[in-house]
């Protein structure tokens, strides 16, 4: 904020920051009050309310009452990890594939689209235009026993003459990838598409490979791509239960399965409320390892 | 479909309850606001009055359609009483519905419904009167209610129908591809134990649905469920599940497994087969020989909703002939007697099909289930551990 004020200063130039001092102080608050006021009501507000309904007790019934009840958490620990282990697993080798796919993708589409870069990204977004729910049933169809896949799988041998793919983990992965995959692609896209090419360029008269160039060129520039396009990827994949509702079997359901269940079926609030939360520790633990590794100060500058 | 709701609604109930908490004073009425709406259905006095609109929330595709999606049955009662209809489709799911309702319902706020439908075998109803968020019908502006058919009278949640009226009942059974699974398939013991349908068998997430139809397989009346009864249902089907035998719970979802030949049999509403029938006259429906289940969607009075309006409104319905109308479009089962004489002249093929008016020896082989134990904590719990989550 403090920069965001010298800035502002600076730009007003000297003149006019005499004549109206106040308002260049007061600009950059003013700036970022829709987006405060909007992060304190929907997001600080209600985290408040979901942190008091975990340490809740009690049923709709007798009512819910606070009393700092902490057996929630460790209940919710206990008897969901193997969901919560799951979750993990399966965003992060959704987010792992993701990448690969989308890497390849995004460096054609930002280097050999040419003219046709918009369209091309028009395409990547274009299964955003049908809804989630309807997207996912549509690998039913893909991934049916009788299916062409499966066919092409079974021929190979990869799956046994009456395997499947449905109602296995496979599926949600798939289902999970393909789901999140426009966001691995764009923040790709946007790193690539802003490497300078006079890079590589020099990096080609200092007699680099085409190899070498992209190894110690154009994949470090793109490194902040690669960090936004698997948080983007990891972290509503994590969360997600669709998938594994619909291509699923009891045996894949991760833990919003069970937030899902515990809150509308159960309506067991308090629970649901403290499996939440403790989602989101695991998240921002991953995220915050990964980000240690990948060194985030010299991604975000 | 309910899931993506699922996720909105929890959202809107946590930023309405932080809207709320700004507002002080208002952070009591959330934890103590149940016995309020307790105190707040010890009935007034019903008004003898229509008012000028009735809000009626029902699940999608469960009315009559005419030209501009109008609805002419709900014309019809506009052009006699004046009272317009502001009709919303906009129940999907017992349980995520009952999470957007239940909020305002708990601190004693109206829901600006006057008549909403839900379904007996989810437990919700007979929790909502005992948590005392349900008007009383008016029954005096019902006489019509004589045409209820018999069957129907007297759940044991409410035996004097006293707090809800059927709108359509379904029966639950198997549905299969008989070219797939060898001819005709009654038998609940061979979807859980034939080999020959390891993997391509599916049951349905609907607790009263699983557990009633495996109850009746195992001999065991699944109106009473007993903890030994309730124990052998689940382990039976944990064995199903872990040998590979069950390859999914679903929702309205098997529908299409069924259609695709990725099922082969699996537990199924009856309006479901009625429906996959017209595409695919392949399929097949039938109750077990063992019994099947029974529910109904009841037309409720949500605290707060105009009675006297509601109820002139359900006596309209109740008329053979309006519910005739309804029927030929909806295709479920049908609780108006007399209906099927009205259409046997203008559409005898509904008027004929048991699925949706069963034969009485099918609403004898046709069970409900146990309310108590719909509701019963343990068995929810033990029962969501067993379909995966």
């Amino acid at each position: 904020m403090t920069a965001l004020a010298h800035v502002g200063g600076r730009r007003g130039g000297r003149a006019r920051s005499l004549l109206r001092p106040r308002r260049s102080r007061l600009a950059p608050y003013l700036l970022l009050a829709p987006g405060l006021a909007w992060l304190i009501l929907f997001f600080v507000v209600p985290m408040y309310y979901l942190g008091q309904t975990s340490l809740e007790k009690g049923s709709l019934e007798i009512g819910y009452t606070f009393s700092w009840a902490w057996n929630n958490y460790g209940d919710a620990i206990t008897s969901y990890q193997t969901q919560f282990v799951r979750s993990l697993e399966y965003a992060g080798a959704a987010t792992l594939i993701a990448l690969l796919v989308s890497y390849p993708l995004a460096y054609w589409i930002a280097f050999r689209g040419g003219r046709w870069k918009n369209l091309f990204l028009l395409l990547v977004i274009a299964p955003f235009f049908v809804t989630y729910l309807i997207r996912t049933l549509a690998w039913e169809t893909i991934l049916a026993d009788d299916g062409p896949v499966v066919g092409v799988l079974r021929s190979v041998h990869v799956l046994g003459s009456d395997g499947r793919l449905l109602a296995t983990s496979a599926a949600v992965i798939a289902g999970i990838t393909y789901n999140f995959l426009p966001f691995m692609v764009l923040p790709l896209y946007v790193s690539l598409e802003q490497i300078d090419q006079r890079l590589l360029d020099a990096a080609h008269d200092l007699y680099a490979s085409r190899v070498w160039s992209f190894l110690r060129v154009t994949f470090p520039l793109s490194l902040p791509g690669v960090f936004a396009g698997t948080m983007l990827t990891f972290i509503p994949a994590a969360g997600d239960f669709i998938n594994a509702q619909l291509l699923g079997s009891p045996d894949q359901y991760m833990i919003g399965n069970v937030i899902q269940s515990k809150f509308l079926e159960l309506t067991d609030y308090p629970q649901a409320a403290a499996l939440s939360f403790v989602l989101m520790a695991a998240i921002m633990a991953a995220v915050f390892v990964y980000a240690r590794l990948l060194g985030t100060e010299r991604l975000t500058g | 479909m309910s899931e993506q709701l699922t996720r909105k609604q929890f959202l809107r109930r946590t930023a309405a309850g932080g809207a709320v908490l700004t507002a002080p004073g208002l952070i009591a009425a959330c934890g103590g606001g149940i016995k309020a709406g307790t105190q707040r259905a010890a009935s007034t006095p019903v008004k003898r009055q229509l008012a000028s609109t009735l809000t009626f929330s029902n699940w999608p595709l469960y009315i009559d359609v005419g030209k501009n999606h109008s609805h002419p049955s709900l014309d019809q009662f506009t052009k006699q009483t004046g009272v317009k209809v502001n009709y919303i489709e906009d129940i999907n799911d017992n349980q995520s519905f009952f999470g957007k309702i239940e909020g305002p319902l708990s601190r004693g706020e109206s829901v600006h419904r006057d008549i909403i439908v839900m379904t007996d075998e989810s437990g919700l109803p007979a929790r909502m009167i005992e948590l005392g968020w349900l008007e009383k019908l008016y029954k005096p502006a019902i006489p019509n209610m004589a045409n209820l058919v018999p069957a129907q009278r007297h759940p044991s949640w409410d035996p004097n129908r006293d707090y809800s009226l059927p709108w359509q009942s379904g029966m639950t059974g198997i549905g299969y591809d008989p070219n797939k699974v060898g001819g005709e398939l009654t038998s609940v013991a061979r979807l859980l134990e034939d080999p020959k349908l390891k993997g391509k068998v599916t049951l349905l997430t609907e607790f009263a649905d699983t557990i009633g139809l495996v109850m009746l397989a195992n001999g065991d009346d699944p109106a009473n469920i007993t903890p030994t009864t309730f124990n052998r249902a689940v382990s039976r089907i944990k064995k199903a599940v872990s040998s590979g035998q069950i390859r999914q719970f679903t929702g309205n979802d098997y529908a299409p497994l069924l259609a695709k030949g990725d099922i082969w049999a699996c537990f199924a509403w009856s309006g479901d087969m009625v429906q996959l029938h017209a595409d695919h006259p392949g399929l097949k429906w039938n109750l077990p020989d063992t019994g099947g289940m029974i529910w109904t969607d009841n037309m409720l009075i949500p605290l707060g909703g105009n009675v006297y309006t509601a109820s002139v409104y359900m006596n309209f319905y109740y008329q053979p002939k309006i519910a005739a109308e309804v029927e030929d479009y909806v295709n479920y089962i049908c609780p108006v007697a007399g209906a099927d004489k009205v259409l046997e002249k203008s559409d005898p093929a509904v008027a004929h099909n048991p699925l949706i008016f069963p034969t009485p020896q099918m609403y004898a082989n046709a069970h409900k289930i146990d309310p108590k134990a719909v509701n019963n904590p343990t068995y929810k719990q033990e029962f969501q551990n067993l379909i995966g989550a």
